[in-house]
């Protein structure tokens, strides 16, 4: 079959049987960088998935009570700054931090877009540049999460192994799936600066820049695990 | 063929080694790697085997093995489970079949990352030296390697009590994340390749069996692993920092330990959902091996082909979901028990599809009783005898009775231990004139058969009685003359007698196997480059052995599928794949 012009009639059903049927590669013009990232992702789904699970399972069978996430997280506004009183006394905001952090890693996969679409425009310095700013974002974001675990720990007295408000496994699963994620995100970081430096040394000129966007799959996937972890810690 | 896509392996140049740490030692030539792991695996194996011969003697003979006492038998059991299933049989069928098979059969130069592929090969070195590292511990400090049983389920496993609960245990899920790793990094290289790197003409509905196999128990292997990293990661918290993700509050020793409030079935579920499908990240590589062997000997195409393959994927399917029935003594409601239960009998609706489709293959074939033929041979009776007991197991009612005893050990044993053995005997016998331009030995190959085959069957048929008179699995005394009053008739005492002698046996004669290997390696009779008359494309290279880089210049084209033997009207008995077709035939 050579279908430069494949019929434009031709059903989604079929041409996906025609790809999968075919000869040399399955999903045509997808460079192998880019579906062993997919294939990469899926299992590590799967990680995070029985993480969510045996946290939810446990969160549902635990005898003590919960510890309530509002008060946990709640970030104060302080009353003064630079010994400026501008209120009378500080206001506890729930989920105040929480809030900021996943502003700054949504905004990191906007970012990350914007330079797989400079990638594909072959500007390289857009490139760079947007990716060096999606690292910094993600880097604040690790650096919001030491800050947040260090009040957990230092302020709060929640350990691993045990919390003053409640449940030991509060404090176990936060600290293993945020810590987790965590390492995703600075593997990220990590990964976000090589690539880019790479793309600055002109080491994929001769390529279409699939490897910013192979990036940005490892970088979207990240932030959309993300909203489980906000959604199930946070909200719940 | 009117395919316009051209191979993008054919426009790229591959970079040869020029050193001999990078050709041997640190090689990315896929077929090195598959010796490397072939050879890790084997070796990593017969620490097993040793292992198994200790618990037989002192099952038949207690107390005739100093200083085994019970601690080491526990040890013993898990470590022998452990790597039996985990170092050997997926490190074998996976790493060793896998990396030789992939690209060889689907006409690749390579795996699409052989950097990556050569870093999970030593990634997996490492994580059996962590596992191993415990036996020289073993013998200068009082580290114990973990006795919990290979299902590792707490609380006992890292209570005070079970062998090893301290640091033999810290060792082992270390181990097991790590092997996790590795098989992760070359799993993606399998997937990988199979997807998007095969050669023209080479579509998915002309892949050999075996690469079918592969693939899917790959696939399987990449969802479920996940569920055995994420359980020894929390177990390695509950060891290390106290927490209780799966530890309830627990008295033990007289001492209110300080855990409280976790899910000792959490790790159950968990273990099993990696468990099960374990089975056929096992099994599935083993029926594609030998449904080709069967084909090529038997120089008959294989029956159904389309529903072979179909029936890969459903299995694979299907065995996501039926990981409870391992846990039905654990409590369940009885809706649950009945899904599962459901499910896992539906899975003997494929693989029943496939055992009819075997048997139809050799139906009026020109069958070649070779060392391979023999063992894929066996493998088909071995399976249909482990997948029978298999009903039993998978039925709510009479598992309950049965379960965790020898009917169990003898189930497994059979289904998912003796069967993928025989298949990767009958596939190094098979592939081994490829690999080394030599030939195996055929009267020490058969004698090697033969009594791995029969042994097998006096070992573990026995052991369904066994079960039936209710020996517990796990016991490490249950003899006359041990310390405990006989609660078993005097024929199970006689048949642990027998049943040992056989396994001491027949584990000798695994001992030519590997001379057989070694001397064939240097004085083998050389072999041709397609000895056996197949038609897949790893008997077509250009080399025997192949060279890095498998082919020429030109990847070969694929005209058809890989089982044309006996075409009527054709003056050979076989069609290799690159051949083309002829508009009249």
């Amino acid at each position: 079959m050579t279908d430069a012009a494949a019929p434009s009639t031709e059903g989604v059903l079929t041409s996906t049987a025609r790809d999968w049927s075919s000869d040399v590669t399955t999903f045509k013009g997808v460079p192998w960088g880019k579906a062993m990232m997919w294939i990469f992702l899926v299992s590590d789904t799967f990680i995070f998935t029985c993480f969510l699970v045996s946290y939810m399972t446990v969160r549902m069978t635990v005898t003590e009570p919960w510890p309530n996430p509002s008060e946990v997280f709640a970030l104060a506004i302080p009353n003064e700054l630079f010994g400026w009183q501008f209120l009378e006394s500080p206001i506890p905001v729930p989920l105040l931090l929480i809030a900021i952090m996943t502003f700054v890693l949504i905004s990191s996969s906007g970012t990350m877009a914007m330079a797989v679409n400079m990638g594909y425009q072959r500007n390289k310095k857009g490139v760079v540049l947007l990716m060096l700013a999606t690292a910094l974002l993600g880097a604040t974001f690790v650096g919001m999460q030491v800050f947040e675990w260090s009040k957990l720990i230092g302020d709060e007295g929640v350990a691993a192994w045990g919390n003053p408000m409640g449940a030991a496994q509060f404090g176990s699963f936060f600290f293993m799936v945020t810590g987790f994620h965590g390492l995703h995100v600075s593997a990220g970081v990590i990964y976000l600066i090589i690539i880019a430096y790479r793309v600055g040394r002109g080491h994929y000129d001769k390529t279409n820049f699939e490897i910013v966007e192979i990036t940005g799959l490892y970088w979207h996937f990240v932030d959309l695990v993300w909203v489980f972890i906000f959604a199930l810690f946070y909200l719940w | 063929m009117a395919t316009a896509e051209i191979p993008y392996q054919e426009t790229v140049p591959l970079h040869h080694p020029k050193t001999w740490l990078g050709k041997y030692v640190f090689s990315q030539d896929h077929k090195v790697i598959a010796v490397q792991y072939g050879i890790t695996a084997m070796a990593v194996g017969l620490v097993a085997l040793v292992l198994s011969w200790l618990m037989r003697i002192q099952l038949a003979f207690p107390g005739f093995l100093e200083g085994f006492g019970a601690d080491e038998y526990l040890s013993a059991i898990t470590m022998h489970g452990m790597i039996m299933v985990i170092y050997l049989l997926t490190a074998f069928l996976l790493g060793a079949f896998g990396n030789f098979c992939v690209p060889l059969m689907c006409g690749a130069r390579d795996m699409v990352f052989p950097f990556v592929n050569m870093l999970s090969y030593w990634v997996y070195l490492i994580s059996v030296l962590v596992l191993l590292v415990v036996y020289p511990l073993m013998l200068f400090t009082d580290v114990q390697a973990t006795g919990a049983g290979w299902t590792l389920y707490p609380p006992q496993t890292i209570t005070a009590g079970t062998p090893g609960a301290d640091w033999g245990i810290v060792l082992m899920l270390a181990s097991l994340a790590i092997f996790i790793v590795a098989f992760t990094m070359g799993g993606l290289n399998y997937i990988t390749t199979i997807l998007q790197a095969r050669t023209r003409g080479m579509t998915l509905m002309r892949m050999p069996l075996t690469v079918w196999g592969i693939f899917i128990a790959t696939f399987l292997g990449l969802i479920a692993f996940p569920a055995l990293f994420v359980s020894a990661v929390m177990m390695l918290l509950d060891r290390l920092i106290g927490t209780s993700f799966f530890m309830p509050a627990i008295v033990s020793l007289g001492q209110k330990l300080e855990y409280s409030g976790g899910q000792p079935l959490l790790f159950q579920h968990l273990f099993w959902f990696f468990g099960h499908p374990e089975v056929y990240i096992v099994a599935l590589p083993a029926f594609g091996v030998v449904s080709d062997l069967i084909s090529v000997h038997a120089r008959k195409n294989i029956f159904g082909y389309r529903m072979m393959v179909w029936a890969i994927v459903a299995i694979g399917i299907l065995s996501l979901i039926v990981w409870a029935h391992h846990m039905y003594v654990a409590g369940m409601h009885p809706y649950f028990g009945f899904f599962f239960a459901t499910t896992t009998l539906i899975i003997a609706v494929p693989t029943a599809i496939k055992v009819y489709n075997w048997t139809l293959t050799l139906w009026r074939a020109n069958i070649k009783l070779t060392v391979p033929m023999l063992f894929a041979l066996s493998f088909v009776l071995t399976f249909i005898m482990g997948g029978i007991t298999g009903l039993f197991l998978g039925n709510v009612i009479i598992d309950i009775p049965l379960s965790d005893t020898y009917f169990v050990v003898a189930h497994f044993h059979m289904v998912m231990g003796v069967s993928p053995i025989l298949a990767i005997f009958g596939g190094i016998y098979h592939w081994y004139p490829k690999l080394t331009g030599r030939m195996l030995n055929d009267t020490v190959g058969k004698i090697h058969f033969y009594f791995t085959f029969i042994g097998t069957y006096v070992i573990y048929f026995p052991m369904h009685y066994l079960g039936f008179v209710g020996v517990p699995r796990r016991y490490y005394e249950t003899a006359l003359g041990g310390h405990f009053p006989d609660f078993y008739p005097l024929s199970a005492h006689y048949l642990n007698i027998f049943i040992t002698i056989a396994a001491l046996i027949v584990g000798v004669a695994q001992m030519l196997f590997i001379y057989n290997l070694v001397h064939s390696y240097f004085k083998g009779e050389k072999a041709s480059d397609n000895p056996w008359g197949a038609n897949s494309l790893e008997w077509r290279t250009p080399q025997t052995p192949p060279s890095h880089g498998n082919w020429d210049e030109r990847l070969p084209t694929v005209h058809r599928w890989a089982y044309d033997y006996g075409v009527p009207g054709h003056d050979t008995d076989h069609i290799p794949q690159d051949v083309p077709r002829k508009e009249s035939a």
